[in-house]
């Protein structure tokens, strides 16, 4: 041990800093590497340098190109760097507010919400004439499916919101949002239980999730929302940085606890509501991430982690997606089925590898 | 104190326990009107369960009192905001910290949280403040470490740095001591008396080191099982006798003459010891094990020390016998073959 901590403290830091440093350009090379990847693989698989001149607002010199990355693949792939960066932030919030590993953006009840909402109208769409009316209007890209899935999930935030301010202990508050969660679901599944088989699968294939669905004033929206959600987060950096330490001691130090954690859940609503609003419930992101990045920058400052989880987030979700177009054929899987079966493996890997999931919660 | 100063704290009528529902309460203890002054060390005693944490937590704000008031350099503290309050009083939790892949060096940093802005950047002052810290407690050497692969006694000291680092006039301590070892334990205590002395900070700590607070503290709040609390100067509460009550419980006697606790009920077999200094009292120590009580006159059994060329001896007269022993061991084994040695008089 003695040997390990002969370097000056200064000098280690100074090391560390830069590394940090160096891991962070990395990350960022990466997304951007992902990004362009993502848009040139699919079902039409069309060449790098030509992607590149499309973006650079050159056109390729085939008009179908130009549409397909201008129209199609660009706003999935801004989809997926939001999607990535937003569960990937409320997960690392959960993570740390609860003192709990196992945490993530679903933890409070929020997807399920949105998840009811989704359900209601899709399986109250009883007469054939709304549903199919609902059908014309193109399920995923259809404002209602969007608005039910908001509403769903604002109404579950606000109830979540009104009990977090009134429990004092952080503990009781995760208790109460994985209940209103199973809440939620139960609900949802006494819905299906009385559907259609036709309306129950139009309710699973939602909840595969997809990010090829949202552009134009979808992407507009989404993004105004996400970026306030991560901006809410990015300010409680550093009451996310004394929560580290227990409820107790961060109340000691001067954090008004009530106060951050209403801020903090909130951001999380915004993040995991407007999501999953438009994309579905993606699973896995909001848990992995947040480890993944913790081993990889070495750190528990919530000033790197959550850039660094944004980063992280956004690269898995790309590659995912890339993985998803299944390169060699012209079928694409549902996104959530290869966030699980892609990243549920790297983070065993780390977890086996690194101690730091587990020292970050004892 | 020669002028009467004004007080850093000051509880005023506080009663300090739980609300179990809405009509229900508990009463921990009060209530209380104490206060503590600038420069002071001050060791809160008391048995398990007599509320010492209680009282702590509710001095930092942690819990509400039941009714009365706390003030911090005269201003109620339910009436300032949480950081305001964390820059004038600190405290050190016997809550296990689960951050363990914090390094020592951002855990202590952490202290400079009330001072700091919405980010927490830290400015030549703040760094030079973790550094003294550091310094201070002894923990600068594994300032790179994670908090995981700290020992209790060092995650101890840890803390303590943490709370040095917050910088605040009145510093709390919830039993600092118990995972450390003697001489960590006096070091700590003789770093608080120093700190107290140098900067001017009240220091309260609740502990079950009697003897070390004794000779440390300035003054001791004895904390009973029923709930009052008695304040004063070590030497004058043991004389008064109140020390003894407070821990008053079967088998154990406080002994005035040395200030410490004995585990051993007095024995009922007499014994004369003659000799003096420490060979004296380790000799004394083993025979009250043995269950002998020593007594000044006559007495069946009586032990001599003599010491010759540097070597020590015993001597044992029983009963006309005259036995030489050359260590503690040989005595005992001796005196446990000796039969008729007698119960005293009762």
């Amino acid at each position: 041990m003695d040997t390990l901590t002969a370097e000056p403290t200064a000098a280690r830091e100074h090391r560390v800093a830069r590394r940090r440093r160096w891991l962070l350009a990395c990350l960022v090379g990466l997304v951007g590497l992902a990004f362009l990847l993502d848009i040139a693989l699919g079902s039409v698989r069309i060449p790098l340098p030509a992607v590149v001149d499309v973006l650079l607002g050159k056109s390729s010199g085939t008009v179908a190109w130009d549409f397909i990355v201008t129209k199609i693949r660009v706003p999935k792939a801004i989809t997926a760097v939001l999607v990535g960066c937003g569960l990937a932030v409320s997960g690392l919030q959960m993570q740390t507010l609860f003192r709990n590993p196992l945490a993530g953006p679903s933890v409070l009840g929020i997807t399920a919400g949105a998840g009811l909402g989704v359900a209601l109208v899709m399986l109250s769409a009883g007469s054939a004439a709304s549903l199919y009316a609902i059908q014309q209007l193109g399920l995923s890209g259809s404002w209602l499916i969007v608005l039910a899935a908001t509403l769903g999930a604002a109404l579950v935030m606000l109830l979540v919101l009104a009990i977090s301010a009134r429990v004092r202990d952080n503990v009781v508050m995760l208790i109460v949002g994985v209940m209103i969660g199973n809440i939620t679901l139960s609900v949802v599944s006494i819905w299906q239980y009385f559907s259609a088989p036709e309306q129950i699968q139009e309710y699973l294939l939602w909840t595969f999730g997809s990010l090829g669905s949202v552009a134009g004033p979808h992407l507009a929206v989404l993004a105004g929302v996400v970026l306030a959600g991560l901006g809410l987060a990015f300010a409680s950096s550093k009451p996310l940085n004394a929560l580290l330490l227990g409820e107790n001691y961060a109340r000691s130090m001067g954090l008004t606890v009530g106060r951050a954690r209403l801020i903090i859940i909130a951001s999380t609503s915004l993040l995991a509501g407007s999501i999953t609003a438009f994309c579905g419930p993606i699973g896995f992101i909001g848990i992995a991430v947040p480890h993944l990045t913790r081993a990889l920058l070495n750190t528990a400052d919530h000033r790197l982690l959550i850039p660094g989880a944004c980063l992280v987030g956004a690269a898995l979700t790309l590659l995912c997606d890339c993985l998803a177009q299944l390169p060699g054929s012209s079928t694409a899987l549902p996104i959530n089925i290869i966030t699980a079966l892609v990243g549920a493996p790297v983070v065993i890997w780390v977890t086996l590898r690194r101690t730091f999931v587990r020292s970050s919660f004892s | 104190m020669m002028t009467a100063p004004t007080p850093l704290l000051e509880m005023q009528a506080l009663v300090i326990g739980y609300k179990l529902g809405r009509a229900e309460r508990k009463r921990v203890a009060g209530p209380l009107n104490l206060a503590l002054q600038a420069g002071e060390l001050v060791c809160l005693l008391g048995p398990n369960g007599a509320g010492k944490s209680t009282l702590m937590r509710t001095l930092a704000g942690l819990q509400p009192p039941l009714s009365g008031q706390v003030q911090i350099e005269q201003i109620d503290t339910q009436h300032i905001s949480a950081a305001e309050l964390a820059r004038k009083l600190s405290i050190v939790l016997t809550d296990r910290v689960e951050a363990g892949n914090l390094t020592v060096q951002e855990l202590v940093t952490l202290g400079r949280y009330p001072h700091t802005g919405w980010l927490g950047n830290l400015t030549a002052h703040d760094q030079a403040i973790v550094r003294e810290a550091l310094a201070a407690t002894n923990t600068a050497q594994f300032a790179t470490r994670r908090v995981a692969t700290l020992s209790d006694g060092e995650r101890q000291k840890v803390m303590l740095a943490r709370a040095l680092a917050q910088d605040t006039p009145v510093v709390l301590l919830d039993e600092p001591t118990a995972h450390l070892d003697l001489p960590n334990r006096v070091q700590l205590m003789r770093l608080l008396h120093q700190l107290a002395r140098q900067t001017q900070k009240a220091i309260l700590l609740s502990t079950h080191e009697l003897d070390l607070a004794l000779q440390a503290a300035d003054r001791v709040w004895l904390l009973h099982d029923e709930g009052q609390l008695h304040a004063g100067v070590p030497e004058d509460l043991v004389l008064s006798g109140t020390f003894e009550v407070a821990f008053a419980r079967e088998g154990l006697v406080f002994d005035q003459a040395t200030g410490t606790f004995t585990i051993h009920k007095p024995g009922t077999r007499l014994v004369r010891l003659d000799g003096s200094g420490p060979l004296a009292f380790w000799t004394r120590r083993a025979l009250q094990r043995e269950g002998f009580m020593l007594t000044d006159d006559e007495a069946p059994l009586r032990v001599e020390l003599r010491e010759q060329n540097s070597a020590s001896q015993w001597v044992s007269h029983v009963a006309g016998q005259i036995q030489s022993h050359h260590s503690i061991a040989d005595l005992l084994t001796y005196l446990r073959t000796v039969p008729d040695l007698g119960q005293a008089q009762l």
